[in-house]
């Protein structure tokens, strides 16, 4: 299976909601948009100049149907994704999108929900939110950003939530009071977490510090492929053999020349692009949040979303 | 039907202490006692000042489990009584505590099915089977629960239908299932044989 | 305009139940070679050909009223056939609407689902039925909402939740079932409900589809089939009642093989769902007696030499012990050793 089916769909709405965080609106070309459970988030694709970039985007708002809506925060960094969202997409762009992919869902067996955000990982919480008002579960919402100025959407969720949104200013001094927030809570609740990859990991050593088992502490990692030397891939199966640059993803490099490897998050948390590794030639880099460490160890797979290799030629089994 | 050689079956391992619990309660039960000792014994102070022992089985056990110095012991007459006070520290207990149980498998599927009700997460739970392997069964056609059953046929104690015990096991009735032996033969029994003992 | 001749079968007492030469023809018929193995088997559950059991997402078929009918009676012997924890309510919803959309969009001429806005109108013209509720509020239906739509849809429906990633059987509507208690099983996560089932966990069936079922998405349901053998009609061949069907598996002649035993297939559905992210998981069962099998050529010589084939652990598994010697004689006589062509449909 590669990826879900695709939709094509049109901005109709491009609006700042913040400093470097704008607001994309997206309305289907044909038929209506799937409905999404919360947490749940697409893959954009964008055609620049030389090449295509597919980035994940968590879905916000309530359901679908007539349109979806996310927000993109711009980056300075290299693989140029955001970027090209915040110069070149505009109301009238057509963009191409995957069907909705959920690795972040609400547990409903919680009794008390406890979501973290920081920054633009705010995204995933505006539908959980939702979600956990309409089904009647207690939660609280954490929202940590260095400043008024960078907190998308705060005041709207104080708005809707009331007591249960608390917001944190880098800037005014204040962030979340983490330990003594895991104290006291009830048996049942459970922990998520959305921001930046080390906020992600201090919250989850801290979790687990204060005894909370790793099944009631969920967190979701938007890893865009990191960067690193190129090298040569050599695809065994398709006699292909092609160069994957810096800043470019296997998966990118093989499908740039036509070969449609199976993916699903694009972030190196779901497995399905999972390929047998045939030979290598240096050391494989595994960035990838899936393989058991064993596996990893042993180089016989690796998670070409994610994964990369320091050395020169890496064959595949594809 | 098929006894014995299914996967699903649940599987125990040992006590041993977990330093990031804010709180340790540990369930034991006859011979269990010696799983609590030996966890008792390889946990540090800090680890027993925060360790509270539900305890249900003979004197002699029990004075071994005193001479540790933690938080509380308290002594139950019966598994039915430990499982009220079970039920009444999870009542008020907060996310970071840790269940410990050891004892035999009908008393650990218990204090697991007890925990669930008060969303503690079985696979959180810390067990060690001691003792006895009779089982708990549910009769699957009257629902009834029968308890310590040694034997691969056994009447059902509401019933009355003999029943074959399976290793398909549910933790929310903690029992194994116990299915008709003879409903295509009527009073045609396999070889009855100790099996859990 | 399409109307269905829906038949009067009874699944019970005098097991009164026959297929129409339609409903054989387009029977469900399991193995697409001449012996039997697990395999993970799952497909793309997309539109199959026009009159099959494939044609349509949700099939409904003659024998529909009938069923409901007699779901109703086991449900009124044994409530607890019907149960679904309480975490489950979204995904039960998430149900209603799959099941009455379907139903509506493939079959007009019997169901019809109006909304306006979360005010909905379901009609269900075999069942004399015209309900109109909100969509979200179980106050406004007459019974829990998975309840409520599968007392009118065939087949068993078992909600899964997904949480630490692994599937677990949290609601369910069982009363059609091969031999398994959703009483017993809810709760219980993949490998803990297949536990029973001999050989396929060895060879790594179960790991490989419980990896591909979490990365199940929506719009893209699978479907596979199961098979297993049934004296009599008997849709409610539960281990609840065990002890009073289970005897019918020792009235098996040589006379009556074509009469009482029936080849029982399951069409299972799996689907990721909207809201909830739960998975939809039907088990759509199809009864086919000997007596009408043996008009298909192709599939009695197939039958046969499966059951020859089939190994030990499935025999018993699967329950046909006490009567595989005796239909593997008697289907002996409709096989001439003649090659039989691939795939499960009729020449």
């Amino acid at each position: 299976m590669t990826g879900g089916s695709e939709l094509a769909v049109r901005v109709s709405d491009v609006t700042s909601v913040a400093q470097d965080i704008k607001r994309f609106r997206l309305e289907p070309v044909a038929g209506p948009l799937p409905t999404f459970s919360a947490g749940s988030h697409i893959v954009v694709s964008m055609f620049a100049s030389d090449r295509r970039i597919r980035n994940p985007y968590s879905l916000m708002g309530v359901g679908g149907a007539s349109a979806y809506e996310i927000s993109v925060l711009r980056t300075a960094n290299s693989r140029g994704g955001s970027i090209f969202m915040h110069e070149h997409v505009t109301k009238g762009t057509e963009l191409i999108i995957s069907q909705p992919v959920n690795l972040f869902p609400i547990n409903h067996t919680g009794r008390k929900h406890i979501l973290i955000a920081g920054g633009i990982g705010i995204t995933p919480f505006i539908t959980m939110a939702h979600q956990l008002k309409a089904l009647d579960q207690p939660f609280q919402l954490h929202y940590a950003a260095r400043s008024q100025e960078r907190s998308a959407y705060a005041q709207q969720l104080k708005d809707l939530y009331g007591d249960r949104v608390f917001l944190y200013r880098d800037n005014e001094g204040h962030s979340i009071p983490l330990e003594a927030l895991l104290k006291n809570q009830p048996l049942g609740t459970h922990l998520y977490v959305c921001g930046p990859e080390g906020m992600i990991n201090g919250v989850l050593k801290t979790g687990l510090a204060a005894g909370w088992p790793k099944e009631s502490l969920h967190a979701e990692r938007f890893l865009a492929p990191p960067s690193g030397k190129p090298f040569t891939v050599r695809l065994v199966r398709s006699g292909l053999t092609v160069r994957v640059d810096e800043h470019q993803s296997i998966l990118e490099a093989v499908e740039a020349v036509g070969v449609n490897a199976p993916y699903l998050c694009r972030g190196g948390a779901c497995g399905q692009c999972e390929t047998a590794v045939v030979a290598c030639d240096g050391q494989i880099v595994h960035n990838d949040n899936y393989l058991d460490p064993d596996v990893q160890k042993s180089g016989a797979a690796i998670m070409i979303c994610v994964s990369r290799l320091n050395g020169s030629e890496l064959a595949l089994n594809l | 039907m098929l006894v014995s050689g299914i996967k699903s079956r649940p599987k125990y391992a040992t006590l041993e202490p977990d330093p990031f619990a804010i709180f340790n309660l540990v369930l034991v039960e006859g011979e269990g006692a010696g799983a609590a000792a030996r966890l008792l014994e390889s946990a540090d102070h800090q680890f027993r000042t925060r360790t509270t022992v539900l305890y249900s089985g003979s004197g002699q056990a029990a004075d071994c489990l005193s001479s540790f110095q933690i938080h509380r012991m308290q002594f139950l007459p019966t598994i039915e009584t430990l499982l009220i006070r079970l039920d009444g520290f999870l009542t008020t207990a907060t996310m970071g505590i840790r269940l410990y149980v050891a004892g035999t498998e009908g008393f650990i599927g218990q204090v697991i099915q007890h925990a669930e009700r008060f969303a503690v997460d079985h696979k959180s739970i810390i067990t060690e089977h001691c003792g006895s392997l009779a089982r708990r069964i549910q009769c699957v056609h009257c629902k009834g629960i029968t308890e310590n059953v040694t034997t691969n046929v056994a009447r059902c104690g509401h019933c009355g239908v003999n029943l074959l015990i399976r290793d398909h096991y549910s933790r929310r009735f903690a029992a194994f299932m116990g299915v008709s032996t003879d409903a295509e033969a009527p009073g045609v029994l396999p070889p009855i044989q100790e099996m859990f003992r | 305009m399409k109307a269905i001749a829906f038949r009067t079968d009874k699944f019970r007492d005098d097991f009164s139940f026959a297929n129409s030469e339609y409903g054989i023809r387009r029977f469900p018929f399991p193995f697409h070679e001449d012996k039997y193995m697990y395999t993970v088997n799952i497909e793309p559950h997309t539109a199959g050909p026009v009159g099959s059991v494939f044609e349509f997402e949700i099939d409904v078929d003659e024998h529909y009223v009938a069923e409901m009918r007699d779901r109703a009676l086991v449900l009124n012997e044994d409530p607890l056939r019907c149960q679904a924890l309480p975490h489950m309510m979204m995904a039960q919803w998430d149900l209603v609407e799959l099941l009455m959309t379907n139903m509506a969009k493939d079959y007009p001429d019997q169901f019809s689902l109006t909304k306006n806005g979360a005010q909905w109108r379901w009609i269900n013209r075999p069942l004399e039925i015209d309900q109109t509720f909100i969509f979200g509020d179980p106050a406004t239906l007459p019974y829990p909402p998975m309840e409520y739509i599968t007392r009118q849809s065939q087949g068993d429906f078992c909600l899964i939740d997904q949480r630490d990633g692994n599937l677990w059987m949290d609601a369910g509507m069982v009363t059609t079932q091969a031999d398994w208690s959703l009483d017993f099983d809810i709760g219980m996560n993949f490998m803990e409900w297949h536990g029973p089932v001999p050989i396929a966990h060895e060879s790594g069936v179960f790991d490989r589809a419980l990896k591909f079922l979490l990365n199940l998405q929506v719009g893209r349901p699978v479907r596979r089939l199961n098979w297993t053998m049934t004296i009599n009609p008997r849709l409610d061949t539960s281990p609840e009642n065990y002890h009073k069907w289970g005897i019918d598996r020792s009235t098996v002649n040589p006379g009556n093989v074509g009469e009482k035993v029936h080849l029982r297939v399951e069409l299972q559905g799996l689907w990721r769902l909207p809201r909830s992210n739960a998975i939809l998981f039907t088990i759509r069962c199809y009864l086919l007696r000997l007596d009408e099998m043996i008009t298909v050529p192709k599939w009695a010589r197939r039958l046969h030499r499966v059951l020859k084939t089939l190994p030990p652990e499935l025999v018993d598994y699967k329950g046909l012990s006490r009567y595989r010697d005796t239909t593997i004689e008697w289907l002996s006589k409709f096989d001439d050793g003649a090659p039989t062509s691939a795939g499960i449909g009729p020449d």
